[in-house]
């Protein structure tokens, strides 16, 4: 046992450094002073840094993008929200059809997803713009919120919920003052995700666009210029940051779930 | 008593699709609809801008006679079943590594898995291309190392650079299902059979294995069903020789104007991925069921 455990754990730590190995380039080349990606090291530069702050298609995109990450993040969870509340909570024909349903996205080729929308965006003679981009990302983003607000609801004590209506509350005020309170935390980390996600999203975004460019797809454009790989890989490292933040909070929230409802049940 | 049974299961329903109408109608739109339309516009033709709504087959008949469509499809699936196979192959391990050996610290391990992952998928397969390449962090590492004397060529733009870098981006979609049903087995069960005089080999084929079976299941469909119709990792590092057919899809609709033949090969991959997950489903069925 003792010894397949050993080679259990050279394979495992083999593996982190096979996973880790793409990740770490970012951060390593994009402080590095030689314009190309490669070793030996050359020396230690912000310029990469620098020259992101000068460049105005880039920040017109990260507009875009946040407007679609934003927007989309709170339609989705809205519709996750809705959606996880109705099948958590009461039992009734269809649930498991439409819940599957609902899913689909979680696991469809992207590509079918983007061009089938296209299709259809032409053919009704709309527009594309970040408005078309914010509707196939909350399509995308309500199953990981409805996975999310599952585990949130599961967690509800429905004894609590019965106790506010005979107090004298209506739904309205129940689910006001005491189902919202105690999912906020699930809310909050559905939000989180919901949005690195959309920030990250290539293909839907790349079919959908139009000429309002979102982050990925500028990001895409720029891979076409060796010159600019550095400035590529320094904002690929500020983009890591903000999602190790991001999902380090939503984490955080997630688990404030489970622990502040558990801590009712106790008292 | 039947009656207040009816009446509370009918408000339930009410109750329940009062609130799940809304997102059900949202998918029905915008997944249900599009859906709908492209299996529509398969049969139809077009020239330049104008659409020929009379029904045809050509589409299909194209894309399952022209050697080019039926090399990608085939492409398609093999790169997607060698990655399929190698990342739930590596992620075993890992999480049994993690399941039955890392105590304590189960939940570091797992944090430590995902944070590589919190990169975009575009940035991470683009690396790829940046460490593979002709003058690459790889090639230039190792001629910096006098390993080599010139850079080596096989590394970039063919199906096994794919195949690789599907094999690392999918990794935590292989490794959290399996672990999750690793933790599932019940620990009893292994003294058990040890008790009984099972050796541990005995042990992982006659209890470990197929118990995570539906971990490996699931980890093996959620990756085989989105990568046949990846489109940014071959496009990246594939060349040439490792497109596959969400690449044609893309150039069909744009570049040749030829949006029914691009839905017809949409509709064609979804047809033969169900249909290989159904059988891959069906077949394990059987499997477990001698257990």
């Amino acid at each position: 046992m003792s010894n397949s455990g050993k080679y259990l754990k050279i394979f495992a730590f083999s593996y982190l450094v096979f996973l880790y190995a793409p990740s770490l380039l970012l951060p390593i080349f994009s402080f590095n002073k030689s314009q190309v990606i490669a070793f030996p090291l050359t020396g230690f530069s912000f310029q990469w840094f620098e020259t992101l702050l000068y460049q105005d298609s880039l920040h017109q995109a990260l507009k875009n993008s946040l407007i679609v990450a934003i927007s989309s993040c709170i339609l989705a969870t809205i519709l996750g929200t809705l959606a996880s509340r109705a099948t958590t909570r009461y039992d009734f024909k269809g649930k498991q059809v439409s819940l599957t349903f609902i899913l689909a996205p979680l696991i469809l080729p992207e590509i079918i997803v983007g061009v089938s929308l296209l299709i259809v965006l032409i053919q009704l003679g709309i527009t594309l713009n970040v408005w078309s981009v914010i509707l196939g990302h909350t399509l995308l983003l309500t199953p990981f919120s409805i996975i999310i607000m599952n585990s949130a609801f599961n967690n509800l004590d429905i004894s609590l919920e019965e106790a506010s209506m005979d107090l004298g509350e209506n739904q309205f005020g129940t689910f006001y003052r005491v189902i919202l309170p105690l999912v906020l935390p699930g809310i909050i980390a559905s939000l989180l995700i919901g949005f690195t996600l959309s920030l990250d999203e290539f293909i839907i975004a790349f079919f959908l666009t139009g000429t309002d460019t979102t982050l990925p797809v500028y990001i895409w454009s720029q891979f076409r210029f060796p010159k600019k790989l550095p400035t590529t890989m320094a904002l690929g490292t500020i983009l890591l940051i903000v999602s190790l933040i991001l999902l380090s909070l939503s984490e955080y929230f997630r688990r404030r779930t489970s622990r502040s409802n558990n801590s009712i049940l106790e008292e | 008593m039947g009656g207040t049974l009816n009446f509370s299961i009918k408000t339930e329903t009410i109750k329940g699709w009062r609130l799940l109408s809304v997102p059900f109608i949202f998918s029905l739109l915008l997944l249900a609809a599009p859906l709908t339309m492209m299996f529509l516009l398969s049969f139809w033709t077009q020239d330049y801008l104008t659409l020929d709504k009379t029904f045809t087959l050509n589409n299909y008949i194209e894309a399952a006679t022209q050697p080019v469509y039926r090399l990608l499809f085939t492409r398609s699936l093999l790169i997607s079943l060698t990655a399929t196979f190698f990342t739930v192959a590596l992620a075993f391990p890992m999480a049994y590594f993690i399941s039955f050996h890392c105590g304590e610290r189960k939940a570091l391990w797992l944090f430590l898995i995902t944070i590589p992952f919190w990169t975009s998928y575009l940035i991470r397969m683009f690396l790829w291309k940046v460490i593979l390449g002709y003058n690459g962090v790889l090639n230039s590492f190792l001629l910096w190392l006098e390993m080599i004397t010139e850079p080596v060529t096989f590394l970039l733009y063919n199906a096994n650079a794919v195949v690789l870098a599907l094999t690392h981006g999918w990794a935590p979609f292989a490794i959290l299902p399996i672990f999750v049903s690793l933790e599932k087995i019940d620990r009893s069960l292994l003294e058990a059979s040890k008790d009984l005089g099972d050796s541990p080999i005995d042990q992982f084929f006659r209890i470990i294995l197929p118990l995570s079976a539906p971990g490996v299941i699931g980890a093996a469909l959620i990756i085989f069903i989105p990568t046949v119709g990846d489109y940014i990792t071959p496009k990246l590092v594939g060349g040439t020789d490792g497109l596959m057919i969400a690449n044609m899809i893309q150039v069909q609709f744009s570049k040749a104007n030829n949006a029914p033949l691009a839905a017809a090969l949409s509709m064609s991959s979804l047809m033969i991925v169900s249909f290989i997950s159904i059988v891959f489903v069906l077949f394990n069925k059987k499997y477990l069921r001698r257990y």
